[in-house]
């Protein structure tokens, strides 16, 4: 973002706002880039010579006679094999200290791929959380995020699975991280000793949220620099994605756009679905798999922002605190993983699928057990028997301090059900329970 | 002279265009940016602005920006080569393009114009035809693709001369017709047809009279859709909606099946390149991609072409209806196009209507199922469009305008269920809230009573009472207690759950619970409602159940078995012991 030869300069403003200003200027380009008095801004809209500039930084201190300078060039980032190790802000400078990066200048925000040239996602990205790969299986090329009240660990279990998952890089794009957070994460890699293979764009709650807006597709730039042209798998995390909308819902306030459900952009689907639809498969091997954090207000799923977000991603993971057995887990009835069956059993054991699916029914059962026992009725024998199952279950395998391999958490499933149940209880295939039912 | 313009302002995709002579609504446009062609549509004039929806992002673009109009609306490619083709929602044809990444301005042709079809005359010399009168007939994978009189034809034609039988390329002279006037007219395997406008040629649009077999329990007996009938399949994410659909589109008794996978994932689409064409029809033991077109335009490709998507995908479809053939369209979801037109609306700054909502929406989603329907053609053959389309609505709630639209447009209703998904009871159709209209239609009733049984549907509708009863018995015990209602409460109710899990429930990815003929849903409906006839004694609620869990275990795994095979004859003896 250098300043080029023939910048053309404007220093009269028409109109400000808190996140826009408006100028008469001629000859610049949807989306361009400019500077308003060294702030950083992007073109939104043109009416005649008319033309709005969103401030990343906010307008705070602008004067009307402000220093307006076109750049020429729509968002860059500089990508490169140095970008691993790196800390960088939404503008992609370095944060960490670091020297600048050298490399290829390119357009964030770029094209889609073609659908036709994706390949179909079949590789599991391991976790060694049962709640995810036993229940929720996570493919590469899979975008999913965690539905999670903003008191729950979130940001604990991204940066676990991320140094879990057996990935080539992995991109952190933080949106208004705590600068609690942002060492959180820069303390876990470095002491996983991991930091060569991670990149990170990190905006924290200090500065100003309409920055945020970058940062996804930085982190996606850097992603498809890594995915495409050196065919590595890459795992982006983006935190905290409903941040990022707030911040959407902000510049389109200002620029007094009629808003749809819950002040959101009527465009809100599309904003969304242009970072996740990153998340793909490529046809020489390289793979973009995003797990993202969505924030909840008090659970509320129905919310724009969630809402949206469910129909675009392919799953979603819900952590919940159990108070059978006093441990986060994930939660195995609001949880999903759409693209679970492409590896489930064919990647897999042959039982995966029927006793991940017995596990959750017996669970249910449980709970239909506990309301009951609530309500004060009497528990039959096998209401009894699903509570038991329920706190071992929750215990054993969908707490997520669990790490072990998919093998080993199917033995477990068959030991706890052969615990508490007959075979028939369980409903699986006759020709699984005859291979796999433990007898004592 | 064709009329030109410049850009005069730009918000995201929606461009202001000053003109210098006349333009239509709906016309096409080409802006140039810098060497590159960016199509777009005109969707609003105002003096001499023109208000123009571009199909591709419109980074870069600048004021001044020279604009060239077409002259014509969008149009879709008709002819040979459309069926196993892969488009975007323009048509453009995906399989073509270079590189990883979509490219601006890059437009692909929709048919192969170098590919030579089998061709064989129906008219001959001196036939009298008017427009979509069949002249030839080239085969398509298995399907006979008929080469008609192009739709925009008016009033009667002589045929002159038309090609003997051999092989050629769709741009070749097949026919050469005469008008009242003594003018000449040359027609070719192709034509063209804006896709916003409907292809009326036939004779008349009759009520349906059969229905079409999906395989999917729940909908077949249950809540079945006619051919040429038209559903929609709302749901909250995570209730599967689409491999619902997928069952369907794999499974439904159609000659031609048109994707539209319109404002939706990639990687749903990826799921459809990579099975369909290992997949073989069940009904003519070909490969299914034979016998589909996809159009594609994913969540992250541009807003204003999802609009266009569905628009080509009918349009395909009315096209092989005129040939007589019986065509199911699957649009997921439409309620991404309401959004689409939602996003235009508010950068132009309409008032809105509401959820901020167009406010002809309802219109415009009524008009487009419309557009399905069975008809009668000009030579008395029949041809049909299915349509069902999918809604998303916002947060799982039924009371926004897309549901509430679609639900006054379509006559079969599939609802979806948060809580059925939640306990895995797939497909989560609920039983219950939807409903299919043509149950009702008396031609419908005769037809069932002839191929099914007679009094088929008095039938299906005495399970939707058992199932309906259950729920409520369920009810009572919830608020009662196990032991607080009658032992008649609990066999109730477990009747409900015997016809739930044994017949309702269906595994989309078991090979053989996946598909259910019809054949084999009425035995398995007569052996259930069999059971559900019986009275049984039963000393506790506790014995009820785990006796109604042994026989729902039973009938569970005679789905999974080959029908009147081995393994199912042993479990249907293992129910015929419990029973005694």
């Amino acid at each position: 973002m250098a300043a080029k030869a023939f910048q053309r300069t404007y220093t009269h403003l028409q109109a400000i706002t808190k996140a826009t200003v408006s100028l008469n200027a001629r000859g610049v380009a949807n989306d361009e880039l400019a500077t308003v008095n060294g702030k950083l801004a992007q073109i939104v809209k043109t009416k005649g010579d008319l033309v709005t500039l969103q401030v990343f930084s906010g307008t705070e201190g602008i004067p009307t006679d402000a220093e307006v300078s076109f750049l020429g060039a729509p968002p860059t980032l500089v990508v490169g094999d140095q970008l691993a190790g790196r800390f960088f802000n939404a503008y992609g400078k370095p944060i960490d200290g670091g020297p600048e990066i050298e490399g290829e200048e390119r357009e964030v925000g770029g094209p889609s791929v073609n659908p036709y040239k994706r390949r179909q996602p079949s590789e599991i990205i391991p976790t060694g959380i049962a709640g995810i790969d036993l229940n929720n299986t996570i493919v590469s090329g899979q975008k999913i995020p965690f539905f999670a009240d903003p008191d729950q660990p979130y940001n604990q279990v991204m940066a676990d699975v991320a140094l879990r998952a057996d990935v080539d890089k992995i991109i952190l794009g933080g949106m208004g991280l705590s600068n609690d957070d942002y060492l959180f994460f820069r303390h876990a890699f470095e002491s996983a000793g991991a930091l060569d293979k991670i990149v990170s764009f990190v905006n924290t709650t200090e500065e100003p949220p309409v920055e945020r807006l970058l940062i996804p597709d930085m982190a996606l730039a850097a992603a498809e620099y890594f995915a495409v042209d050196k065919n590595q798998k890459v795992l982006v995390l983006l935190t905290d994605m409903t941040l990022y909308a707030d911040a959407l819902s902000i510049v389109s306030n200002r620029m007094d756009q009629i808003p749809s459900k819950d002040s959101m952009p009527g465009s809100l689907y599309s904003d969304l679905a242009k970072i996740y639809e990153k998340a793909v498969q490529l046809p020489d091997g390289g793979s973009i798999t995003i797990i993202a954090v969505t924030t909840l207000n008090d659970g509320d799923i129905t919310h724009a922002i969630p809402d949206n977000t469910g129909y675009i991603t392919e799953g979603q993971l819900f952590l919940r605190a159990d108070s059978d057995s006093g441990k986060v887990i994930v939660d195995p009835f609001r949880s999903l993983s759409r693209l679970k069956q492409l590896v489930q059993g064919k990647k897999t054991r042959e039982d995966h699928s029927q006793v991940m699916n017995a596990g959750v029914r017996l669970y249910a059962d449980a709970q239909n057990a506990k309301s009951k026992l609530e309500n004060g009725f009497d528990l039959s024998d096998y209401d009894l028997r699903c509570l038991d199952y329920a706190k071992e279950y929750a215990t054993r395998l969908l707490s997520i301090d669990v790490n072990i391999t998919i093998t080993e958490m199917l033995d477990t499933a068959w030991d706890i059900f052969s615990k508490y149940f007959t075979p028939t209880e369980t409903g699986i295939k006759q020709a699984l329970i005859d291979k796999y039912w433990k007898k004592d | 002279m064709k009329t030109t313009g410049k850009v005069t302002g730009i918000v995201s995709n929606l461009v202001t265009v000053t003109v210098d002579g006349p333009v239509a609504e709906n016309e096409l446009c080409y802006i140039d940016l810098s060497g590159t062609r960016l199509l777009a549509e005109v969707i609003k004039v105002n003096g001499d602005r023109a208000s123009v929806q571009v199909f591709e992002s419109t980074r870069g673009l600048r004021n001044g920006d020279k604009v060239e109009f077409l002259g014509r609306m969008l149009e879709v490619t008709l002819g040979p080569g459309l069926l196993s083709s892969i488009y975007d929602g323009l048509q453009n044809d995906l399989t073509t393009m270079e590189g990883v990444f979509l490219k601006r301005g890059e437009y692909t042709e929709a048919l192969d114009h170098e590919k030579l079809w089998s061709f064989t005359p129906i008219a001959k010399a001196g036939d009298k035809v008017i427009a979509a009168d069949w002249l030839g007939e080239v085969k398509e994978g298995w399907l006979p693709h008929k080469i008609m009189v192009p739709f925009s034809f008016r009033g009667e034609y002589t045929v002159k001369e038309i090609a003997p039988a051999g092989e050629y390329n769709i741009d070749k002279v097949i026919a050469v017709l005469t008008d009242g006037a003594g003018e000449d007219v040359e027609v070719t395997m192709t034509q063209k047809w804006p896709v916003k406008v409907a292809i009326k040629n036939y004779r008349e649009k009759p009520r349906p009279r059969k229905i079409m077999e999906t395989g999917v329990r729940v909908i077949d007996t249950f809540d079945p859709i006619a051919e040429g009938g038209t559903g929609f399949i709302p749901g909250p994410f995570g209730c599967g909606k689409t491999v619902l659909q997928h069952a369907i589109a794999k499974q439904g008794e159609a000659d031609v099946i048109v994707m539209a996978a319109c404002g939706e994932r990639a990687n749903e689409v990826v799921e459809i390149f990579t099975e369909f064409p290992e997949l073989i029809d069940a009904h003519t033991g070909r490969h299914l991609m034979e016998r589909t077109t996809i159009i594609c335009n994913t969540s992250n490709m541009p807003v204003a072409a999802r609009e266009a998507s569905v628009y080509t995908a009918m349009t395909i479809c009315e096209y092989y209806r005129a040939m007589g053939l019986r065509c199911l369209l699957l649009a997921d979801s439409t309620s991404r196009w309401a959004q689409a037109l939602r996003e235009m609306s508010n950068r132009m700054e309409e008032l809105p209507g509401a959820d901020a909502f167009p406010v002809d929406l309802s219109a415009i989603i009524a008009t487009f199922y419309s557009r399905a329907g069975m008809v009668v053609l000009n030579n008395g053959q029949t041809g049909a469009i299915t349509f069902i389309g999918t809604v998303s609505p916002a947060g799982g709630n039924l009371k926004e305008p897309v549901t509430e639209s679609t639900k006054k447009a379509a006559r079969c209703f599939y609802a979806l269920e948060q809580n059925r998904a939640d306990q895995k009871r797939y497909p989560a159709v609920s039983p219950i809230d939807s409903y299919s209209k043509y149950l009702e239609y008396p031609e419908i009733i005769e037809y069932l009573n002839e191929k099914i049984e007679k009094g088929w549907v008095d039938k299906v509708l005495k399970a939707k009472n058992i199932v309906r009863r259950g729920k409520e018995m369920a009810d009572q015990i919830n608020i009662l207690g196990d032991d607080g209602v009658p032992m008649s409460y609990h066999e109730a109710f477990w009747k409900s759950e015997l016809i739930d899990f044994a017949f309702l429930q269906q595994d989309a990815f078991d090979d053989v619970d996946a598909l259910c003929p019809m054949e084999r849903q009425k035995f398995m409906l007569d052996l259930i409602l069999d059971i559900c006839d019986r009275s049984f004694e039963f000393e506790d609620f506790e014995q009820c159940r785990n006796y109604f869990k042994q026989l729902i275990n039973v009938l569970r795994q005679m789905n999974y078995s080959e029908f009147d095979g081995e393994q199912f004859k042993d479990y249907q003896q293992q129910l015929s012991k419990l029973l005694s």
